[in-house]
């Protein structure tokens, strides 16, 4: 199977050998293998270019605003890549994140900024705890994982509501401002140096480690990588575990965004974060797709309620474009899918 | 029997097993799951003697008939090897625009919250059936859309404030004679049929068939995508029928009406015994999965602890009794 390759396939050189004739045929066929690595970027610029063109006196805060409200769902489809592509799904991603964000806006409101900082550090190792017991509840229970998790996500949200059962709460302005201020210009807003700089940390090592290349395999074909020596129980209950922490970066990220504590907020990303993972060409089949791709939709999918709000229609058609997007996407690509099998 | 070969199969297992109480069980899932459902209900007399009386029986049915509709769809959903996720937002959706419209009169308001069903239900199956997206995308994708336009529908309609017609507020809460909930007689009819339908029918066989394996239908001559499409439309309209009892039960059309039904839809199935891959369970089981679930909801009322404990309480039970299963018939 070339599948576990092919997030990789155009970013690895091939050693030397390229020549121009050569670069141009190996883009066309990583664009014929993945078609998300070129669609995500185009979408994203295209929609960013219809925010300017309808709103010309697109600002720094603008651009602001955009990457507060991308941050914590980006967050979500991270949190939901890891375990889709290991064959899985964790509906409880949502909750997770409701449960870190209550978390820290309750232990944080009197906290000085060091203080938090280490809170930050334990609300993380929660979230990854959290993301371990759902791995223990998927991988021992044998529940099928989507009611398995659909269930221990409802568990998360009644944690939530019992640690802040109202919103409230909050945190120091200095770590407000992680979320909410700028770097260096105005033009770059802390929430997309975090969204970078978080993923990336956990993820590029994460994918080039022995234990990406297995969450590749077990997503691809279980028995053969069975077969071939991997610990199909474990690596499972690692994609759990990466998707919690994920997940409580996200409820961190709510926290910073939004300033309080809300144990209701988080359950839209369960489900929005889905659909940035299926619109980032991610396949829920498993073992194939990247964690570029979701994170730029979790863009996409923030600026279509705004582009909306400029055009003069109902934001909340926002919800319905979502969905319709969700169902296309994944119509091309098994369109694309059948031409390719046909071939 | 809906499946003749295992259940002979399994009737040789128990034999040579010695025929104790847990090879029964294994084979007779149902019995455990009546069994299950009677120790909660022991439970509750135990715990505040006097509960349990033919008014408390009543209500139970009255609670459980929304539950067993929509579940009923789920079963049918599941038993293909699918799943609906967009049954809680229809159910709310049909409710809301049964409401906007009670002015028309009854019939016509009911017909316009099941059209809203039969609409979402052949949009599910055009895109699972014939353009084979995967059902849990393809019904999020759904679920979302129709809880969008309901948003936005809500808010045009604002003139016209929804108002639930006495008919269906009788269907909801009313009992016959004081003491037979009248939505019992709409499940009851339904419950029946759909035993029937998969019992004693080539579609119901179909269903069983698809679920085992899809592409062995294919090869057979089946048309997939008809008994896929037409399954479909049954979910979202059952799903349908049961927001407008459950509309009917609180009186009060909220946009978040239905939202609490999505995962015990789901549990009461997988409870029930149906498996999430298709092809194994029935209607039956999850009649009794419904009516646990009724019963463990309203031992976790009489606890009398905040409404997050439940929650995490509700969750963990239902995780327990699915892992239970799980063991028990593998």
């Amino acid at each position: 199977m070339t599948t576990s390759t092919e997030g990789k396939s155009s970013v690895t050189p091939v050693a030397g050998t390229a020549s121009k004739m050569r670069l141009l045929t190996r883009l066309r066929r990583s664009l014929w293998r993945s078609p998300a690595l070129f669609f995500m970027p185009a979408l994203l610029f295209v929609s960013l270019a219809t925010t300017v063109g309808v709103h010309p006196q697109f600002s720094d805060f603008d651009l602001q605003s955009l990457a507060m409200g991308a941050l914590p769902l980006a967050f979500a489809a991270a949190a939901q890549t890891v375990v889709v592509i290991s064959g899985g799904i964790d509906l409880s991603v949502g909750s997770a994140m409701a449960v870190a964000n209550v978390l820290a806006a309750s232990t944080m409101e009197k906290a000085s900024f060091g203080q938090s900082l280490l809170l930050a550090v334990a609300v993380l190792i929660i979230g990854a705890a959290i993301g371990a017991l759902n791995g223990l509840i998927v991988v021992l229970s044998r529940i099928p994982d989507v009611v398995a998790t659909l269930t221990s996500g409802f568990i998360w949200g009644g944690v939530a509501l019992v640690i802040l059962e109202k919103p409230g709460g909050g945190a120091p302005q200095e770590f407000l401002n992680l979320g909410t201020g700028t770097l260096f210009t105005s033009w770059l807003p802390n929430a997309l140096v975090l969204v970078v700089t978080a993923v990336g940390a956990i993820w590029i090592p994460l994918s080039r480690s022995r234990l990406g290349l297995q969450l590749y395999a077990v997503g691809s074909d279980r028995i053969a990588a069975f077969r071939s020596g991997v610990k199909i129980n474990r690596t499972r209950f690692a994609a759990y575990i990466f998707s919690g922490l994920f997940s409580a970066v996200g409820g961190l990220g709510l926290t910073m965004t939004t300033g309080i504590g809300a144990p209701l907020a988080g359950v839209y990303y369960t489900l929005s974060g889905l659909a940035a993972v299926v619109v980032g060409g991610v396949s829920l089949a498993g073992g194939r797709g990247g964690m570029l791709g979701p994170v730029m939709a979790a863009f996409v999918l923030t600026l279509i309620p705004t582009d909306l709000i400029f055009l003069n229609i109902d934001p909340n058609f926002g919800q319905v474009i979502q969905g319709t997007l969700i169902v296309t996407i994944v119509m091309i690509g098994g369109f694309v899918d059948m031409a390719r099998n046909r071939k | 029997m809906s499946e003749p070969a295992k259940t002979v199969f399994s009737h040789v297992v128990a034999a040579t097993a010695g025929g104790g109480l847990v090879s029964l069980l294994r084979t007779r899932t149902i019995v455990a799951l009546i069994l299950l459902l009677l120790a909660f209900v022991a439970g509750i007399e135990l715990a505040r003697p006097g509960t349990v009386n033919a008014v408390w029986v009543s209500n139970m049915m009255l609670f459980a008939a929304p539950l067993g509709i929509i579940a009923a769809g789920q079963t049918l959903v599941m038993l293909t090897g699918g799943i609906d996720l967009s049954v809680a937002s229809v159910g709310t959706a049909s409710a809301y625009v049964m409401a906007t419209h009670s002015g028309l009169g009854v019939a016509p308001a009911v017909l316009y919250g099941l059209a809203v069903g039969f609409a979402v239900g052949l949009i599910n199956g055009i895109g699972i059936a014939l353009l084979r997206v995967q059902p849990l995308v393809m019904t999020l994708g759904t679920g979302l859309m129709t809880e969008g336009m309901l948003v936005v529908y809500s808010q045009k309609k604002i003139g016209e404030a929804p108002r639930v017609p006495q008919l269906i507020e009788d269907l909801g809460a009313g009992k016959l004679l004081g003491s037979i909930p009248n939505d019992l007689l709409l499940w009851g009819p339904i419950a029946i049929a759909i035993i029937f339908v998969l019992r004693r029918t080539g579609f119901g066989r179909l269903l069983y068939a698809i679920g085992d394996n899809r592409e062995a239908c294919k090869l057979a001559g089946i048309r997939v995508w008809r008994i896929l499409l037409v399954n479909y439309v049954t979910c979202s309209l059952l799903a349908a029928t049961a927001g407008l009892v459950i509309v009917g039960g609180t009186d009060s059309a909220e946009l978040s009406l239905a939202d609490v039904y999505l995962l015990p839809s789901v549990a009461a199935v997988i409870i029930g015994g149906t498996s999430i891959f298709g092809g194994r369970g029935g209607y039956s089981g999850t009649i009794i999965g419904a009516l646990i679930l009724t019963v463990l909801n309203s031992i976790l009322t009489l606890l009398d602890v905040p409404e997050s404990v439940r929650q995490i309480l509700y969750g963990a039970i239902i995780l327990l009794l699915a892992a239970a299963y799980t063991r028990l018939t593998d």
